[in-house]
């Protein structure tokens, strides 16, 4: 299969700042065409031309999903990362043509749910936005609970008030309120299941909730998605293509693989769906595994590698590419 | 493209037959002289014009009779068709997917009228026109799955995907070899596989699995598989197995060749895109020996992989006990001349 999935041509058709570090951005499809339907929690790859460098940064998409004239997505400004966030606030106008990916959907719904109990942390309400949709088109049963630093800060708090005053519970850390998660998930009807997006610590707190109160594994979903983190720049020899490259300080594996015209197969680009599993077949040195898919096993012996968001730091690392 | 629909039967007195044109776009599934299980998938992109894997969805002459032939199925059995409740976004996505590739691929046939969610469909060749609301089951006579796949060729199988699994909760299943939907229905991948002999030491259907559970909203996939039948009969059911199960006993060496059918199933996989579930179409493609052998390099070489094929893989296709006649049929079809890799007649 070749890497990621097809590319739609679109137009930005707004720029709409939403508070101090968030902003919306909404694409049309170049040619005025539809663009195909998708399910809520899908996320499409968004290219950038960042200075010369080649960014792909996955983002969920926010609107209804039987909207095929729009896509929106929301970016929230990240100022030490590696600029893919920057690109995005600060070069990205209205009527600019870009390129993104046909959607795909790491989070799904669980649409055999009686009730969908949601918990979002900051940015993490983005792919919930996509599903309130799809679960409101439905009537199915749906609880929001979202955590933001104030109200301020919180991306679409008002729209989400507004429309779904009963099913929206709202945390605010600068006025001290918690959710207090282990009486929430005791409480809930046969049949619901649990979707977690935000912060790591976050997910990470539902999970080990839900499993102390015997949830089943197969009822808590959770979006997981890493952005590439910088760190200090490194060699990397490619087995199979007969040569070595570097990876830059700013710079992800994966994207200077793509950059020497190597193809590899990713979906999430963010460490979660596996795709870009690659065999390391040499590693005199430490593999900063920042992935969320491969085994302890497998990181410990230095055997496996996910490109779109790990590094290295050592000798020689050879990889099967 | 110039089709007359055909009047045949698929049953009773078993008119069906190809025309010159249809047997040379039969999907042949043999690329080389032999044959062995695999699962061996690949994009489902348009290849070769006129031939069944130009367009999403092939419709041939035998579309209009094939439609007929299913109504019966349904009339007697209501429960060739079946979708669990959280299964009917997915029916509603299937249903979007086969107007507008029927409308963009055929547009002499079918016509697809969009007002935001009100759609106007016309069916020419089986004299249907429907005014609905999309996503309203209540506007139009059966629920979607079952609305459309009523007008499609082939069998039809939906699987919702969760917990790295998929699961068969919907499908229209008329036209299959031997497995039964009522049967199968709210299975998960590996207990709907269960009875294939052969592939389970082969870890297959783990791979199967994984690559299903990765194809995306527009790289659909597809791959052939076959069997060989007594008669031109689509629903070949468990269900019904003691009608056709004794029609295998009348091949004699004299009639093998008009009643033996090579049944080729082409299977694609399409990620849809408002459930996130995957449609599994399975379309059926039948051919008798004595059409088959009219293109001199598939007699060669279906004589080859029949006489070839290990006894337990004749045995679960279900025709060891004919394999002798049908042997000896092709034989006289084959000269020894070397034959060229691929599919394609020549
Ligand atoms: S692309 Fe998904 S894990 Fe690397």
């Amino acid at each position: 299969m070749t890497a990621g999935t097809p590319k739609i041509n679109v137009t930005v058709e707004s720029v709409t700042p939403l508070n101090a570090l968030i902003t919306r951005f909404t694409f049309r499809e170049s040619c005025g065409k539809d663009l195909p339907a998708f399910s809520g929690g899908a996320h499409v790859v968004v290219e950038m031309d960042d200075h010369g460098t080649k960014r792909m940064n996955p983002y969920s998409l926010m609107s209804d999903p039987n909207d095929t004239k729009r896509y929106s997505i929301t970016v929230r400004r990240d100022d030490e990362g590696r600029g893919g966030s920057l690109y995005m606030h600060s070069h990205v106008k209205a009527g600019m043509e870009m390129v993104i990916s046909t959607p795909v959907n790491l989070f799904s719904l669980d649409l055999t749910a009686k009730k969908h109990l949601m918990i979002a942390g900051g940015i993490g309400i983005t792919p919930f936005m996509s599903q309130i949709h799809q679960l409101t088109s439905t009537r199915a049963h749906f609880e929001l609970h979202y955590s933001v630093r104030s109200d301020a800060l919180g991306a679409y708090l008002q729209e989400l008030t507004q429309s779904y005053p009963k099913n929206l519970h709202v945390y605010r850390d600068d006025q001290d309120e918690q959710l207090k998660l282990a009486e929430l998930l005791n409480g809930q009807p046969v049949g619901t299941h649990v979707y977690v997006c935000g912060p790591k610590g976050m997910i990470d707190w539902v999970r080990e909730t839900a499993r102390e109160a015997d949830w089943p594994d197969s009822s808590v979903h959770f979006e997981e998605f890493t952005a590439p983190k910088s760190g200090n720049a490194f060699e990397v020899t490619l087995h199979q293509s007969n040569k070595t490259i570097s990876v830059d300080r700013h710079q992800s594996l994966l994207e200077a693989l793509e950059a020497s015209s190597v193809e590899v197969p990713y979906l999430c680009r963010g460490g979660a769906c596996g795709q870009c599993e690659t065999n390391v077949l040499e590693c005199d040195g430490n593999i900063e595994h920042n992935d969320h898919w491969l085994t302890d096993d497998q990181r410990l012996s230095k055997t496996k590698i996910m490109p779109c968001v790990s590094r290295f730091a050592g000798k020689k690392l050879t990889i099967e590419r | 493209m110039n089709i007359t629909f055909k009047d045949e039967t698929f049953r009773d007195d078993y008119t069906f037959s190809n025309s010159e044109e249809q047997i040379k776009r039969f999907p042949f599934p043999f690329h080389e002289d032999s044959y062995m299980y695999s699962v061996n998938m690949e994009p489902h992109a348009a290849v070769r014009p006129g031939s069944v894997f130009e367009n999403d969805f092939d419709v041939d002459e035998h579309y209009v009779s094939e439609m007929r032939d299913r109504a019966k199925v349904l009339d007697e059995d209501p429960l060739r068709c079946q979708s669990l409740p959280h299964m009917t976004l997915a029916g509603w996505d299937l249903l979007e997917l086969i107007m507008t590739s029927k409308a963009k691929d055929y547009p002499h046939w079918f016509e697809l009228h969009r007002d935001g969610k009100n759609w106007h469909w016309i069916n020419h060749p089986l004299n249907i026109e429907q005014k609905f609301i999309f996503g309203d089951e209540t506007t139009l006579p059966y629920g979607p799955l079952e609305y459309i796949t009523r007008q499609t060729q082939g069998d039809f199988v939906l699987l919702d995907q969760r917990e790295e699994n998929l699961w068969l909760e919907a499908g229209m299943v008329t036209t299959q070899a031997d497995w039964s939907l009522d049967f199968d229905i709210g299975m998960n991948f590996f207990e709907w596989h269960a009875p294939v002999p052969l592939a389970h030491e082969m870890g297959i259907f783990q791979r199967a699995l994984k690559f299903l559970l990765n194809i995306q909203q527009g790289t659909p996939a597809r791959r052939l598989n076959w069997t060989m039948t007594a008669n031109p009969l689509l629903d070949t059911s468990p269900e019904n197995y003691h009608k056709w199960g004794k029609q295998k006993l009348e091949v004699t060496r004299e009639n093998v060749g008009n009643k033996m059918h090579l049944r080729v199933e082409l299977q694609t996989f399409f990620r849809l895109p408002r459930s996130n579930a995957l449609v599994f179409p399975i379309r059926c493609y039948l051919i008798k020996l004595e059409e088959l052998v009219t293109i001199p390099k598939w007699g060669r070489r279906f004589h080859r992989v029949i006489r070839d094929l290990p006894e337990e893989l004749a045995t679960y296709k279900g025709f060891i006990d004919n394999r002798p006649k049908i042997v000896e049929y092709l034989s006289k079809y084959d000269d020894g001349q070397d034959t060229s890799l691929g599919i394609w007649p020549e």
